[in-house]
């Protein structure tokens, strides 16, 4: 590989690191609204559900489907949007008072990039993440699984267009999901 | 007034005359345990449904109450239901959470059963030396098995009366939830992914929310201002049915402690759009509601909304249209399991609009149930202490209103806001709980 291209991927690399840094910060710090403009209008944004399933199947039936199934979460900007804004009533009694939460990223990989290293339109990305919640007094989770972004250039900023969320959980052992990953 | 059982005090306190119900049948360890033997080993309880199992060697692994159970399609294509647990060392037979196999082989010591279950394959069985007989150690299978519409039911207690009996006119409600849109008799799927998870809320939160509780609509402000309903407001639009047409919602109850919210048109009304956001998906309902007019006739005039079925599965009938159960998990949990429905012939078009609306009103993510999880949560958090169990909840809303309503089935309240129907869900566990005979608990 050439030094030119090494030091590209590294670049890239480190650049959407920091972004991914910032976007866990907006949410982290409940700057809800802003976290909003990092997502592309045509986001899909999923939180598959995953069952046991034999040896050799995993690749077929452990996930449930998108398409003509039911997820944890599956949808677009809209309702992502309406789940901002039902926090901001003040009366959102599931987030209210606002639970406290920490996003740490880790493992990040770019896995596939679109118009070369040094000027990319588009990139895929792996990373893990552990989410910790606490909210009222003790009341804990801990939300740990992978994540795979796609992110898609805009001007002079890298916009999320495809979040697919594996969380690493059969039953959930929280009662909700009100966060975003 | 604390009811008596035999002259013995029955662990809690009760006074339905009142309207009061003690804190410890939300938050007692030994009323929990009383409850697994009295309530659930006993009681019609919701296993699921066949489109879970469509082909033969289909399992599906469910509950029963606290206990793992086993649905199953043999190779006769006979359903079953069997607790998931080795007759032999008690090992959890089946971990995963649904397949296809001719066999259900045991990882433990390899005893192996077929999906009528059977013992069909015991490793050295030589050495048994002809004392075990295999015929007598099958799988433990449910006294009686029911399937409603697609919809299977089962109960441990062979004394139980048929599922019809236990339901009663409940069914016609239930029917709400389990017949195709046009009107035709069943035809519903669950779709795939089965949500589940574990809310620290004593399981009869759940039941008795569902049960008919109109008054608590004041805890989704918060969704109702932001407007996730399918027509861009609210988060249902039965509401602009009832605008549009003389209809009477109100809350029904069943003497077997079944109860819900159904509604009634007063006359036979055109179609009211109620998916506005989208036209194609309206334009299928519009064609569906006037195909059961027709098919139905006045009986289409009955749309049902939510309910509770004696004692753990809950549905909502339109939006968003769905079965669940609320297993025990421990006082101070619960097992939340739900199942989305859509007619087997739905467009996907119409499906793919339906799935997303589901998942952002109902389960964990869900902006609407998100908010009943919470207060359920807290309610039972909050009534385990020893003076919070001093005072009783209140139920005396709409107290005396009893009456019955041409038109939907079952006693009805004359006012909208009501908690009969919760008073009647605890009589009915009351019965159960002092371990009454079926002709008492169903007198």
């Amino acid at each position: 590989m050439a030094e030119n291209e090494r030091l590209a991927r590294l670049l890239l690399t480190s650049e959407i690191e920091a972004f991914f840094y910032e976007e866990a910060d907006l949410l982290d710090l409940r700057r809800y609204s802003e976290w909003l403009e990092l997502l592309h209008d045509d986001i899909h944004y999923w939180v598959p559900m995953l069952r046991n399933v034999k040896y050799g199947s995993h690749e077929q039936y452990e996930e449930t489907p998108t398409k003509g199934g039911i997820s944890w979460i599956d949808e677009g900007l809209t309702t992502l949007t309406q789940r901002v804004q039902q926090i901001e009533t003040g009366i959102h009694w599931a987030e209210e008072p606002l639970s406290r939460i920490s996003h740490l990223v880790t493992n990040l990989r770019v896995s596939k990039v679109e118009g070369g290293w040094e000027k990319p339109t588009a990139v895929d990305t792996r990373c893990r993440f552990l989410i910790y919640r606490n909210r009222v007094e003790t009341e804990t989770d801990f939300f740990v699984g992978k994540r795979e972004d796609s992110l898609v250039r805009q001007g002079d900023n890298w916009k999320i267009i495809k979040r697919k969320v594996i969380l690493d959980q059969n039953v959930l052992t929280a009662k909700n999901l009100t966060f975003f990953f | 007034m604390t009811k008596q059982n035999g002259g013995k005090d029955p662990g809690y306190f009760l006074d339905l005359e009142e309207g009061v119900v003690g804190r410890e049948l939300f938050v007692s360890e030994e009323l929990y345990e009383r409850e697994q033997e009295q309530v659930f080993a006993r009681a019609w309880l919701l296993i699921g449904h066949e489109s879970l199992i469509p082909k033969k060697g289909d399992f599906f692994v469910s509950r029963m109450g606290e206990e793992s159970v086993l649905l199953t399609r043999d190779r006769k294509d006979k359903i079953h239901v069997f607790l998931n647990s080795c007759p032999h060392r008690g090992m959890k037979i089946c971990r995963y959470d649904e397949g296809n196999s001719k066999v259900l082989e045991c990882p433990y010591h390899g005893w192996g059963f077929s999906l009528d279950g059977r013992l069909a394959a015991v490793p050295h069985q030589k050495a048994y030396m002809d004392v075990l007989d295999t015929e007598k150690w099958g799988l433990t299978e449910v006294a009686k098995l029911a399937n409603y519409k697609g919809s299977i039911w089962a109960t441990w207690d062979p004394e139980a009366p048929e599922f019809a009996d236990y339901m009663g006119e409940a069914l016609l409600h239930l029917d709400t939830v389990l017949d195709s849109r046009d009107g035709s008799e069943g035809g519903s799927i669950v779709l795939p992914g089965i949500q589940k998870c574990i809310v620290p809320s004593n399981w009869k939160f759940g039941a008795e929310n569902f049960v008919g509780d109109i008054y608590h609509n004041h805890s989704h402000a918060s969704v109702d201002m932001v407007g996730i309903g399918p027509s861009g407001k609210g988060r249902r639009d039965d509401e602009e049915m009832m605008t549009a047409n003389k209809t009477i919602m109100r809350c029904w109850n069943m003497p077997m402690g079944h109860g819900g919210i159904s509604s009634l048109q007063l006359d036979d009304y055109p179609y009211a759009p109620v998916y506005r956001d989208y036209p194609e998906i309206d334009a299928w309902f519009k064609e569906c509601y006037e195909l059961r007019q027709e098919r139905l006739g006045k009986k289409a005039r009955l749309l049902g909304a939510v309910g509770t079925i004696f004692p753990n599965m809950s549905y909502h009938g339109t939006q968003p249209r769905s079965m669940f159960v609320w297993h025990p998990h421990g006082p101070n949990h619960m097992e939340f399991w739900r199942f989305y429905l859509v007619d087997k012939d739905t467009p996907d078009s119409v499906k793919d609009v339906l799935r997303h609306y589901y998942m952002r009103y109902s389960g964990p993510a869900g902006l609407t149930e998100q908010d009943d999880l919470e207060n359920w949560n807290y309610a039972t958090a909050a009534s385990r202490g020893v003076i919070a169990r001093r005072r009783p909840y209140n139920y005396q809303l709409g107290m005396g209103l009893r009456t019955r309503q041409e038109g939907i089935p079952g006693d009805v309240c004359e006012r909208l806001m009501t908690e009969d129907n919760q008073r009647n869900l605890y009589k009915t566990w009351d019965r159960f709980m002092q371990g009454q005979s079926w002709t008492d608990i169903t007198s």
